[in-house]
């Protein structure tokens, strides 16, 4: 599914990762750890082709409309609501049965109640939850989430847990945390970066 | 038909969310009548109509740099961009869809600026209007690619005008033209390739822009 070669990323002089060899199977949960600044965000933008490696190869074995990318920012529109953000990656993304699946995402993930409010309303949490409801809206056959227990309640973090267990089952996902422990019963692989 | 499909739902989202921030379009409104006014008192009493017609220009042309200033503030505000750029829809289609709706918000403005200007300066004539609306396809085209790589970049304020100025040069050059000309059909037609030749480059150069 993704496999990297002396994958490097640079910013100038500066050094964002370090040379990293990956080979990922379809269907392996990775778990990404590392110290800050180690390059896990870094890694994790480079697979989702939102950068472009400085050093190194890497092959994806996934189209953009096959990739869920939880990054730090929620990347929705703080003027729409849940609802308009979500119906607007639903068609770009051509989801199927769009009204229903983003429904179903926002009961799930506890934010029907607040559909009509717009996003730039909502507590740090809230915003984390609907990034989760539209990196899941188009159902991606690889999921990289990068830190996606971060800003959310004990309530919320277990909701993730149960989902992650759901999700593990025909797709790949990648994920960085500094949490590792908690994805452990569900991770197949792990990447340390130093 | 998806291609277009997409850029309608992203035109209507610009759409929307204008709407309802209404970030922009009162600004620009506020400024080109706020300059056409200035201009009123500044431009000597009897002055010409080619003298006129030159300062209509220069307010649609920095009214416009207003608009486009605040194009991509939406996304930038929220990393939606990246959003936009991991869906799998051609990405020059984020680029028409803004375009469509930086033209909208600029059709507005001149709605209300070309019968400000008339109320202050004299008659408006179809070849002005046709230069204005011309003139505006290469506006928003030109200007949102432009705005997108300003974007990117933390002295966007700067820059924006840096690159923007240069290329509407031509525009003004065929706008006034078109307005003074006694054969103002050549200078509507050049305003008509300009907007041709710059939207296919545009088009084709969008996904440069916002890939790394």
């Amino acid at each position: 599914m993704i496999s990297a070669r002396a994958l490097e990323k640079r910013y100038g002089p500066k050094r964002a990762l370090r040379p990293v060899d990956l080979d990922i199977e379809p269907g392996s949960f990775v778990v990404v750890t590392g110290a800050n600044g180690s390059g896990k965000t870094t890694l994790l933008r480079l697979v989702a082709g939102l950068v472009a490696p400085t050093k190194g190869s890497l092959e994806v074995g996934a189209e953009r409309g096959e990739l869920g990318f939880l990054g730090h920012e929620a990347l929705v529109y703080r003027d729409l609501t849940a609802v308009e953000n979500l119906d607007l990656y639903g068609r770009l993304y051509r989801v199927p049965e769009r009204r229903e699946r983003l429904g179903m995402l926002l009961e799930r993930f506890g934010l029907w109640e607040a559909r009509n409010a717009r996003a730039g309303s909502y507590s740090r949490g809230m915003l984390q939850r609907l990034a989760l409801c539209r990196t899941l809206l188009h159902d991606p056959k690889l999921l990289i989430l990068d830190e996606p227990f971060t800003a959310l309640d004990e309530e919320g973090a277990m909701l993730l847990d149960r989902q992650l267990a759901e999700l593990r089952d025909g797709r790949t996902v990648i994920l960085s945390t500094h949490e590792p422990r908690r994805v452990e019963p569900l991770a197949s692989a792990r990447v340390a970066l130093a | 038909m998806s291609y277009l499909a997409d850029v309608g739902t992203l035109a209507r989202k610009d759409l929307r969310l204008e709407l309802r921030a209404r970030d922009t379009l009162p600004a620009m409104l506020l400024f080109v009548v706020s300059t056409l006014v200035v201009f009123h008192f500044a431009l000597p009493a009897g002055a010409d109509e080619v003298a006129a017609q030159g300062l209509l220009w220069v307010a649609l042309v920095f009214t416009a740099l207003l608009g486009l200033a605040r194009a991509w503030a939406p996304e930038r505000e929220s990393g939606a961009l990246e959003g936009l750029v991991l869906a799998p829809c051609d990405r020059s289609a984020i680029w028409l869809g803004k375009s469509i709706a930086v033209f909208v918000f600029l059709a507005a403005v001149q709605v209300v600026a070309l019968p400000a200007f008339a109320a202050f300066f004299g008659p408006v004539g179809w070849e002005t209007v046709a230069g204005v609306a011309l003139a505006s396809v290469g506006i928003c085209t030109v200007g949102t690619l432009l705005a997108a790589m300003a974007a990117a970049s933390r002295t966007r304020e700067l820059i924006l005008p840096l690159l923007f100025l240069p290329l509407a040069i031509p525009l003004v050059v065929g706008g006034v033209g078109a307005s003074i000309s006694s054969e103002p059909l050549e200078f509507l037609a050049f305003l008509g390739l300009y907007d041709i030749l710059f939207a296919i480059l545009c088009w084709a150069s969008f996904e440069y822009v916002v890939s790394e």
